[in-house]
């Protein structure tokens, strides 16, 4: 919403500088985005009227043309088609600084020489000026425009650019602001005066109004004016107009945008010609039913959108937009004048699904109060009477079903003070709800029975009383104050903590953490499986952000292939997010994973030489680590998945259940990826099962004081059997307190078929030493144990 | 026979002084002081001697053994230094040289900004939990005073998940507020929770807007609390987040679920105030919305507004760094570039 401040002035005193005028309507909540000021650079440019106009000797399309500036009389050179002897321009005189109407830069007015005229000075458009982009001739002002006087004294203004909140449709409005204003700075609002003569028939006699869906319409005023001309409207309606962004259009449709900003109630004009029957209808559409609104689109309504129909067809979408059969164009001679209140939420369906929003449908859609129809009808009456001539029937139709009581609100003062903390007197409260308009009556000492003035619809309880006035005072007014009450019992989730020490073991283990978008294609979802369990946005921004993702894995390859082409060294990363898997009709389950993916060389390029390349031993050795960490026994069995290299996968089992996935990503899908031909290795672990099975509080074991001893051990088995198998069978073991995996070999010195495995044992006592024979034993039932359940052969020592 | 000594003594030095190697010097102490040795000699040669000569010629070799093994100490001593500076010397390295690459990982700044800005409101006795990002219109809209066909749903444009059309649909929470309701729903007062987590919005993405963001969301409801120690709450949170020396500033503004509705901007650090880019000349940067919670909300979940107030607020996680470190485009943050990932 723009408001000028000349056009403000009209109903409120301003006594103090825009800047500050503007800081106090931020601040109490009706912000000011910007201020405007129209004229601000616009020195040495004076109004001036043409006093002749003759042809330029040297070319045919210039006009050598005198202007009377009052004092004293300039001739130059101008090229606008549209100069004629008598109009007023502004001029500007040489120093001035204009906006040159081709490239758009400001640039000071100097004496020029054109085609062998001198010329000193020159009369502007409107685009010279910053006033609007039109540069096709000059701009004219007004007749009663002062020769003379400086043109930012005559056309100067400031314009404030308001954000209003969705509940102060009252402030979508001059009065409504200048209401603010006199309430802000100690001022009285005044409201325009509005008296006309109605010399016509009764208008009973010539219209009927008849309000079929009275849920949608809670009042429906209408005047009629015969015999009214249609023309420009006056200047200074048109420079409001257009400084608050709208465009003059002919007299009557003007002054419906003009009390309309004034006011902040829409009005319609009807050409009331093409109204036939004379009869207003304000009912449902019927399915189907069309119309061709004023912006000329032909529009197709449904059975739940209001029209405004005459006896036989819809002329409006009602609230929304009038209809191109009854504009009131320059042959109108009779102007049906509609001032109603529909239902707000009918009116936003409506122009939602129409695709179709107005400056009288963002009101209505708001919910201005059914108490502006009459006070508008009757200010524009008077100003079509006055601008348009034309006679006034008497009296107007108000049918109003939908009338209610003023709001009134028992307001005890204590709500004052539990709210914010400080004490008001009733005097207080008194002075500044009454300055915004609300009427107090005291009950005794410490409650006020208030009544909320119409416009006000937003204000229903004591809450909303309390904000009136805390941002009337000030909100610096309110104390600083510490909350000392007792606090909330202590909360503590599992999964939060465990979750949170995974995010710091990864970083730990030199992964760079990333966050990234829950929604993915559709291409990108099916890289973790199946679709059917993925939710899909209904109105989704593109084909890229479409469903929520069922696995962190989509995400992970992408953010992997966009930095692959950027990245030195190897890339580890990891995520963790949630997992959205579809449970019925309810919300779906929102699971937390954590996943993680490596690519590229173990380490950057160094002068200490390569480190080999990043792959499924890299993340296998970080899941390992990871479960240690949380104290979890986990198996992993080898796995068949299409997105995995088939023989580089594994399921992450503990117990019976599968607590996650690990591979090394496919090589076609490496490809299909476009990710660059090398090995990627990915997993993926669900954080609930892990934070279920975390044994957190791991006791603690003591430090033996009798010493470790060491032995290694190697024996061959089929290549067949799994590694980890033969380790847990000798962990197995009492005494023994590690085992580490420190060879795997097959080769030219065992059997086909066969494996080595060489061990290191650790053995230890909490209660002796270990003596040789004793570690000799225990070497010798391992074997054997290996022998009976694995086949194993015992190597070398 | 003292003068023999006296010269072997002499003699010995004389060697000992030019010896440059442990070998020679091994050697040298063979020659006097083994078991063969000239030294040796003499002193095995004293008991042939009378007793008065013995006594005085055996204090004067003794004497002289002395010497010899500290000069022999001596010489070893200052021969090992001289190795071990050869040896140093030999294993000179270039500083300069790069180290073994070490494997950084880092926290995104999301995370980093969620975990700084919640041990804040911790260590004010908040708790800090977590909700779901799919939700129930009720929950997101419906409940927080914002019914359908409500004009201020336009401050939250919504994408909608697919669902069986019934009276509550599905979507993407727009702000971390259902977590109001869905907190009180299920705890009785005091409540003072902090709840951080993803929010989505149907917006077309350019650098100062984003369709997924982060919030963290504010409650505090009981007996008695004011607006003043939302005030209270919310400076000293500015104050640990951007600077001691930050003032913060109040305006009044709207979100319906909050009644009086609360604007926060803290003071622009860059021109103090004076106006420019970065406060775009108001010398106030906005940072949060919040507000005492509406006496509907609390009717909503069975709380007696009469009883009970408490306030609420939420901030914009990703605007925290983007102020501090000048990040110009929010699609940084989730475009997940290491080159800008790497930098926090």
């Amino acid at each position: 919403m723009k408001v000028s401040l000349n056009w403000l002035r009209d109903y409120v005193d301003l006594a103090q500088p825009v800047k500050e005028l503007a800081d106090r309507l931020t601040m109490s909540g009706n912000e000011v985005k910007g201020v405007e000021i129209v004229g601000q650079t616009w020195d040495n440019i004076v109004v001036g009227q043409i006093a002749a106009v003759e042809p330029h000797p040297n070319a045919d399309r210039l006009t050598l043309v005198t202007v009377d500036l009052g004092m004293e009389r300039s001739t130059v050179v101008c090229g606008a088609p549209n100069v004629r002897v008598g109009d007023k321009v502004p001029f500007a005189k040489v120093g001035a600084y204009l906006i040159d109407g081709h490239t758009g830069e400001r640039v000071q007015l100097k004496a020029a020489k054109i085609r062998g005229i001198v010329s000193e000075g020159m009369a502007c458009s409107e685009k010279e000026l910053g006033i609007s982009d039109s540069h096709e001739g000059l701009m004219i002002l007004p007749a009663e425009a002062p020769v003379g006087v400086p043109l930012a004294d005559y056309l100067g203004d400031a314009v404030l650019d308001m954000d209003i909140t969705p509940n102060r449709p009252d402030c979508l409005s001059v009065i409504g602001i200048a209401r603010e204003v006199a309430a802000l700075t100690r001022k009285e609002a005044r409201v325009p005066a509005v008296h006309y003569d109605e010399e016509g028939p009764p208008i009973e006699q010539k219209v009927s109004v008849e309000i079929v869906d009275a849920d949608l319409c809670r009042r429906y005023c209408a005047s009629l004016i015969e015999g009214v001309k249609i023309g420009d409207s006056p200047p200074w309606i048109q420079q409001r107009l257009l400084a608050c962004g709208m465009r003059p259009i002919n007299n009557v449709v003007d002054i419906t945008n003009y009390v309309m900003l004034e006011y902040g109630q829409p009005l319609h004009a009807f050409d009331f010609g093409q109204i036939g029957g004379g009869k207003i209808i304000v009912r449902r559409a019927s399915e189907g039913e069309r119309i061709t609104s004023l912006d000329g689109v032909d529009r197709t309504l449904t059975s739940d959108m209001l029209v405004i129909a005459d006896s036989v067809i819809p002329v409006a979408i009602a609230g929304v937009m009038g209809g191109a059969d009854s504009e009131v164009i320059g042959i109108t001679r009779s102007i049906l004048l509609e001032s109603a209140n529909f239902n707000p939420a009918s009116i936003r369906r409506t122009s939602m699904n129409l695709k179709l929003r107005s400056e009288a449908s963002l009101r209505f859609e708001r919910g201005i109060s059914p108490e502006l129809t009459l006070r508008a009808l009757r200010r524009a009456t008077q100003l079509i009477l006055e601008l348009g001539g034309g006679t006034a029937a008497r009296g107007v139709i108000d049918v109003y079903p939908g009338r209610r009581d003023p709001r009134r609100i028992q307001f005890p003062l204590w709500q004052v003070k539990r709210l914010l903390g400080i004490e008001m007197k009733m005097d207080q409260v008194s002075e500044i709800l009454g300055s915004l308009g609300f009427e107090c009556r005291p009950q005794g000492p410490s409650e006020v029975e208030v009544t909320v003035p119409y416009w006000r619809v937003d204000v229903s309880e004591a809450a909303d009383l309390v904000e009136e006035l805390a941002r009337i005072v000030g909100y610096d007014y309110i104390p600083t104050t510490t909350m000392s009450g007792p606090l909330p019992g202590p909360q503590f989730d599992p999964q939060v903590t465990v979750r949170e020490k995974l995010r710091e073991f990864m970083v730990g283990c030199g992964f760079q953490e990333v966050i990234s978008y829950s929604l993915v294609s559709l291409e990108r979802l099916a890289v973790a499986g199946p679709v059917k369990e993925a939710l899909r946005v209904a109105n989704p921004l593109s084909r890229e952000q479409e469903y929520l993702r069922t696995s962190l894995w989509p995400s992970l390859l992408a953010v992997l292939g966009s930095n692959q082409r950027h990245e030195e060294g190897g890339i580890r990363l990891f995520e963790i997010g949630k997992a959205y898997l579809r449970r019925g009709d309810d919300l779906p389950e929102e699971r937390e994973v954590l996943g993680g993916v490596v690519s590229g060389p173990r380490s950057g390029v160094s002068w200490l030489g390569p480190q080999g390349w990043l792959d499924f031993f890299d993340i296998k050795g970080v899941v390992d680590a990871l479960l240690d960490r949380l104290g979890i026994e986990a198996d992993f069995r080898p796995v068949e998945k299409e997105t995995l290299h088939p023989g580089r996968a594994a399921e992450v089992v503990v117990g019976d259940e599968v607590i996650g996935l690990m591979g090394e990503v496919h090589p076609r899908l490496v490809e299909s990826l476009d990710l660059l031909p090398q090995t990627v290795a990915i997993f993926e672990l669900e954080i609930p099962k892990l934070a279920s099975r975390a044994g957190l509080g791991r006791g603690y074991r003591p430090l033996s004081r009798f010493p470790e001893s060491d032995r290694d051990i190697a024996v061959v088995v089929d290549t067949e059997v799994p590694a980890k198998k033969v380790m847990d069978i000798i962990k197995g073991f009492p005494l023994v307190t590690r085992v580490t995996l420190f060879d795997v070999y097959t080769g030219a010195q065992i059997p086909p078929g066969k494996k080595s495995l060489a061990f290191r044992v650790v053995y230890q006592s909490t209660t002796h030493t270990l003596t040789d024979e004793e570690i000799q034993g225990l070497e010798r039932d391992i074997v054997a144990r290996l022998s009976q359940e694995t086949g194993a052969v015992l190597r070398s020592r | 026979m003292l003068a023999e000594l006296e010269q072997l003594k002499a003699r010995a030095f004389s060697e000992l002084d030019v010896i440059d190697n442990l070998k020679h010097l091994e050697e040298w102490r063979l020659r006097y002081l083994g078991r063969k040795g000239s030294l040796t000699l003499v002193l095995r040669g004293l008991s042939g001697l009378p007793l008065e000569e013995r006594r005085v010629v055996g204090a004067a070799a003794n004497e002289i053994k002395a010497a010899l093994e500290a000069g022999l100490k001596q010489k070893q001593d200052s021969l090992k230094e001289q190795s071990l500076a050869v040896a140093l010397q030999k294993s000179r390295i270039d500083v300069t040289l790069p180290g073994y690459p070490v494997n950084v990982g880092r926290f995104h700044p999301t995370t980093q900004t969620i975990r700084e800005v919640c041990a804040v409101f911790a260590s004010m006795g908040f708790q800090v939990i977590e909700g779901p990002e799919v939700e129930w219109d009720y929950y997101n809209f419906e409940a927080l005073n914002i019914p359908r066909d409500h004009p201020a749903r336009d401050m939250w444009a919504t994408l909608w998940v697919e669902a069986p059309e019934g009276e509550n649909p599905m979507l993407l929470r727009t702000h971390t507020s259902p977590m109001q309701i869905r907190l009180m729903e299920k705890t009785r007062p005091p409540v003072r929770a902090v709840i951080p987590g993803k929010t989505y919005r149907y917006e077309a993405t350019d650098a100062t807007h984003e369709s997924m963001f982060y919030q963290i969301e504010g409650l505090a409801v009981d007996r008695g609390i004011t607006m003043g120690d939302l005030k209270g709450t919310l400076f000293e949170f500015a104050r640990r987040v951007f600077g001691e020396e930050r003032r913060a500033r109040f305006r009044c503004d709207y979100f319906p679920f909050v009644e009086p509705g609360v604007e926060m901007a803290i003071d622009c650090w860059v021109c103090r105030g004076k106006g420019c880019r970065l406060c775009g000349n108001t010398g106030w940067i906005e940072i949060l919305g919040a507000g005492m919670v509406h006496p509907q909300v609390l009717r909503r979940v069975d709380y007696d507004p009469d009883v009970y107030s408490g306030f609420a607020f939420g901030v914009g996680v990703e605007r925290i760094p983007m102020l501090r470190y000048g990040i110009e485009d929010i699609r940084l943050f989730y475009g997940n570039d290491l080159r800008f990932l790497k930098q926090f």
